[in-house]
Formats: C-alpha cells, structure tokens, sequence
C-alpha cells in the first residue's frame, strides 16, 4: 500500500481524500493556492505546499508547481480528485514517468474519453446504443449541410473536448447553424485549447442517468449501480439521486452489466461513470465517460456502504477486485445529493464574499462535506461549489424529507447561495412524480423569485 | 445626453472586451463578459447608445458593482 499520497486538488473533494487516506493510515500531502493557504484543511495538514498565485493556471492546473511539490514531498502516489487536472492525460503521464504513482486510469483511456467523438466512436464499436452525430466538422467546412442531414434538426453543436457542456448549443434549423459552429469553435479553443466541434442529435427532454463502474485493469471490472442526475442548471448538476426513480428497472440494470463487460474488455482500471441520456420511451444513449472520481460518489457510497475512494486507492495499489469489493454490492434505501453553491438563486450568477455564518446541518443520516468553515472566503477563482449535503433515507419520500430538513438546517450568511432554488426544486410536483428532465432546473428557477 | 454606467454583477476577472469606444448598442448587446468561479457572464448593454468609455481591461479582476463601461444614450 502507499505510504504517502499528495492530493493534487482543492476544496470539497481534498477534504474527501484526505478523510479516507487518513482511515487507510496513509500520510498526506496538500497543495493549495495562495488565497486558499487559510482554508481549514490546508491549516491542518501535517505537510502543505503551495503552488502559486490564485488563477487556476498558476497553482491547480500548474504542472511545475505540482511536480515539484511531488518531489519535495517525497510521495509515492498522487490522486487528483475530479476537475483540474484530473482528466489531463499529460500530467497523469508526467507523474507516471517520475516514478510516482497517479490514482486513476490509464493515460491513454483518459486520452481517448476525453475526446466525446472517439469515446462515441468506441462505445459505437462496443455495441452501446449512441445519439445520431455527425464526423468533426473541419475549420474550413465548405458545405455545412452535409454534417447536419445525417443528424436532423433541431441538434446540439457540442465541443469534443472538454465537458460540462461548455460551449453546446442548441440549434433549431439550418439558418442559425454556421453561427452556431463558429461560437462554440471559439468557446472551446479559449477553455480546452481545442476548437473541434461536432453536431448531435438533440434528445427532447432527456433524463441523465449515469452508471458508476470500478475496475482493476486485469479485466475484473464491477458496475455499482446508477445515479439519476437530472435535475442541473447551465448544464451543471445541482441534485443527485440514487436508485434512479421510475425507470425500467431490468433494462437499467442489464445497461450497468453491459457497461462492465465493455470495460471489463478494455482491462479498465480504476473508478469511471458512464454518462447516458435516457430518452421519454426509456431507451439509454451514450453521453460521455468521466474517467475518475465523480463530485456526486457519495449518493453510492450511502445505499451501498463502500468507500469508493478507499477501492479506488487499493485498486491503484494494485490490489485485485475481489479484494477490495464485496461479492455482491447491496444497495439500501434511497439518497439524495444537494449541491450548495455560492450563487444567486434564480440567475446562477456566481456570489463571492465572506461566509459571515456557516453552520452546516448536524444530522443522523445526513453527510457534509465542505471544505469550509465560518470566517472562510469564497473567491471568484474556482467553482462555487460550499458543500455537498448527502442524505440517506430509507425510501425515495424519506430522502426528501431528510434532505429538505438538512438545508433548513443549513445556516450560511455572506454570500448567496441556491438553498432556495433546491427546496423549490425538492417541493415541486416535476420532483415528486419524476416528471423531470435536464431542462427542468431552468424552467423551476423562473419560480424562485 | 444621459450617461448610463454598465456595472458588474458579479466578483471576478474581466474576460473579454468585445466592444470599443464609440461602438453603436441596442439593448441585450454584449460588450463584455466576466467570468467568475468558473463562468462567463455576459454584460449586455441596458439602453440603446453608444459606447463613450470602457473602464477595465482583459484581465482586470473586478468588484461587484464596479462600472465597466459607460453607455452615452441615445436621443
């Protein structure tokens, strides 16, 4: 096993890390940015280092900084947690060529999924059911109409790198088209340094469900149920659920067995989730695969009792699947994600500040995890994410209920957050009868105000 | 002649500028976008006009409430 793992990351998901190493009886290292260096987390690291100035490119997403924090360290592993630079298959083979361990997949399956029309293209190969897409458009496109015939309007014009979503747009006929294309070419060089664009056939009112998987490289490979992920905004998830409500019941869990088998064929390694959109007469398309830890892990962990971090560490260790799983994953009631932002709740617009009061809820049945703490500042430089609230109920009406008294429960004051987008969204009929799809938190939000 | 003061919503950097002094606006026009915690905010302006000043530069972190530009109305 390691001896000391350096956590390449910040916020939310360092405090995850950390918590599970330290259970493990594994040292760890933080890294951290100049205006973060007060966070509590940071504080209270036996060894910190920090990397530069606040932009992401000069502390997080900075390969020199890191490296040398590796080597100083003394490490023998490194996780990267999710964002940053966790799906870069260069840092990952930058560490690797060091001769210290990065917990995650292999480079060369980041390389490949990062990229949404090879990872299409190998999941078409693979016999998983995928949207109607066309090839890369090419820079200097001559005639459009070809790309877009195959697809059919209305359609999404979509970045191949990157995620998030970032840059899609939806198009309804021919005449927006070339606009269109040009934009998110734009979008997507300035964020991925990227500018390849394709279009896809848009799926009208889609519900994202998603199929969490491990493997351990030889082929051992386990789905571990799905989450329903529908209810976003900007195309950011906003609440989690799992089991996934009203849903075909076999046909959703012969998708997560199939899912395996494919990995299992490509000796995957490491925690991944296979994003699907399901369409209103319940068929499953293939979306995009995150190779790492997903932000939204912890609604599995709750009904199935496992730590997946924890069998992701062992699996990197080289530990085999049936050592670190148990035969058979049970799951157990039903739990809900809430992602508390910093933002305005009906706009979505980022809110930055000092938290002047932050009492997260002290609940049974109810996990938080923040890196934050009362007096703590919330800068404009990284996602706004303050907490993640899991609630564990033994029943879908049980969840609810949990997870609604959890934000009354949750006092902040010095910034705005989205509790109240998130009651509404909790309290709504769409919510309670699944009548909900990806747009919804968009078509809710008009009702906050 | 009315001078209306863009302001920022937000706390973040100045992104891009997309406008230049003496660009003709209508309502719901970009003239710059902020990005802050990982998003672009477009500023659009609020009056039809001209741009008679543009008070920040691509990559100048900026307040909440700061004025970024101002906008001469139209008659």
């Amino acid at each position: 096993m390691f001896r000391k793992v350096l956590i390449a990351n910040r916020g939310v998901v360092a405090t995850r890390i950390a918590r599970t190493l330290e259970s493990m009886g594994i040292e760890w290292v933080a890294v951290h940015s100049k205006v973060d260096e007060d966070l509590p987390y940071v504080r209270g690291a036996n060894e910190a280092y920090c990397l530069g100035a606040a932009t992401p490119r000069e502390s997080y997403l900075n390969y020199d900084a890191i490296l040398s924090a590796i080597k100083r360290s003394q490490c023998d592993a490194v996780h990267p947690g999710y964002g940053f630079l966790s799906e870069d298959p260069n840092f990952a083979r930058l560490v690797t060529d060091s001769g210290v361990r990065l917990i995650g997949p292999r480079p060369l399956d980041v390389e490949t999924m990062g990229n949404k029309i090879r990872a299409r293209d190998r999941m078409e190969g693979a016999g998983i059911p995928v949207l109607r897409a066309s090839k890369r458009v090419p820079e200097d496109v001559e005639n459009l109409k070809e790309y877009a015939e195959h697809v059919g309007f209305p359609m999404l014009v979509k970045a191949a790198a990157g995620g998030g979503g970032i840059g899609m747009q939806r198009v309804s006929d021919e005449s927006k088209l070339s606009i269109a294309v040009e934009k998110t070419r734009q979008l997507s060089a300035r964020a991925f340094g990227d500018g390849t664009v394709y279009l896809e056939q848009y799926l009208e009112e889609p519900r994202h469900i998603e199929f969490q998987m491990v493997g351990d490289g030889r082929g051992g490979v386990r789905p571990i149920y799905e989450r329903d992920c529908s209810i976003q905004r900007r195309h950011q998830k906003v609440i989690e659920e799992t089991p996934a409500p009203k849903i075909d019941r076999k046909a959703c869990d012969a998708m997560g067995e199939r899912l395996a088998d494919v990995l299992s064929d490509w000796n995957y390694e490491s925690l991944g989730t296979v994003e699907m959109l399901m369409g209103r007469d319940g068929s499953f398309y293939f979306l995009e695969m995150n190779t790492r830890l997903q932000v939204e892990h912890g609604i599995t962990e709750a009904v199935t009792g496992l730590d997946l971090v924890e069998m992701q560490i062992a699996v990197a260790a080289g530990k085999d699947l049936a050592d670190t799983c148990p035969p058979k994953i049970i799951r157990k009631g039903h739990a809900i994600e809430l992602r508390i932002y910093a933002e305005d709740p009906v706009r979505f617009f980022p809110s930055a500040g000092k938290l002047i009061k932050f009492q997260p809820p002290k609940m049974t049945n109810v996990r938080v995890e923040t890196p934050f703490a009362e007096g703590c500042l919330i800068t404009p430089y990284y996602d706004p994410t303050l907490a993640l609230v899991i609630v564990h109920g033994s029943d879908r009406l049980g969840a609810i209920k949990l997870a609604r008294e959890a934000l009354n429960a949750f006092s902040i004051e010095g910034v705005k957050t989205n509790i109240p987008f998130l009651h509404l969204v909790l309290s709504s009929d769409e919510f309670h009868g699944c009548r909900y799809h990806t747009t919804i938190g968009e078509q809710l939000s008009k009702k906050v105000a | 002649m009315t001078d209306v003061e863009v302001k920022s919503e937000v706390t973040g950097t100045i992104w891009k500028i997309e406008m230049k002094v003496g660009d003709a606006v209508d309502v719901g026009d970009e003239i710059l976008i902020v990005e802050s915690m990982k998003m672009e905010i477009p500023v659009m302006a609020s009056i039809p006009g001209r741009i008679s000043k543009i008070t920040v530069s691509e990559g100048q972190p900026v307040e909440e409430g700061d004025t970024l530009a101002i906008i001469e109305a139209q008659k």
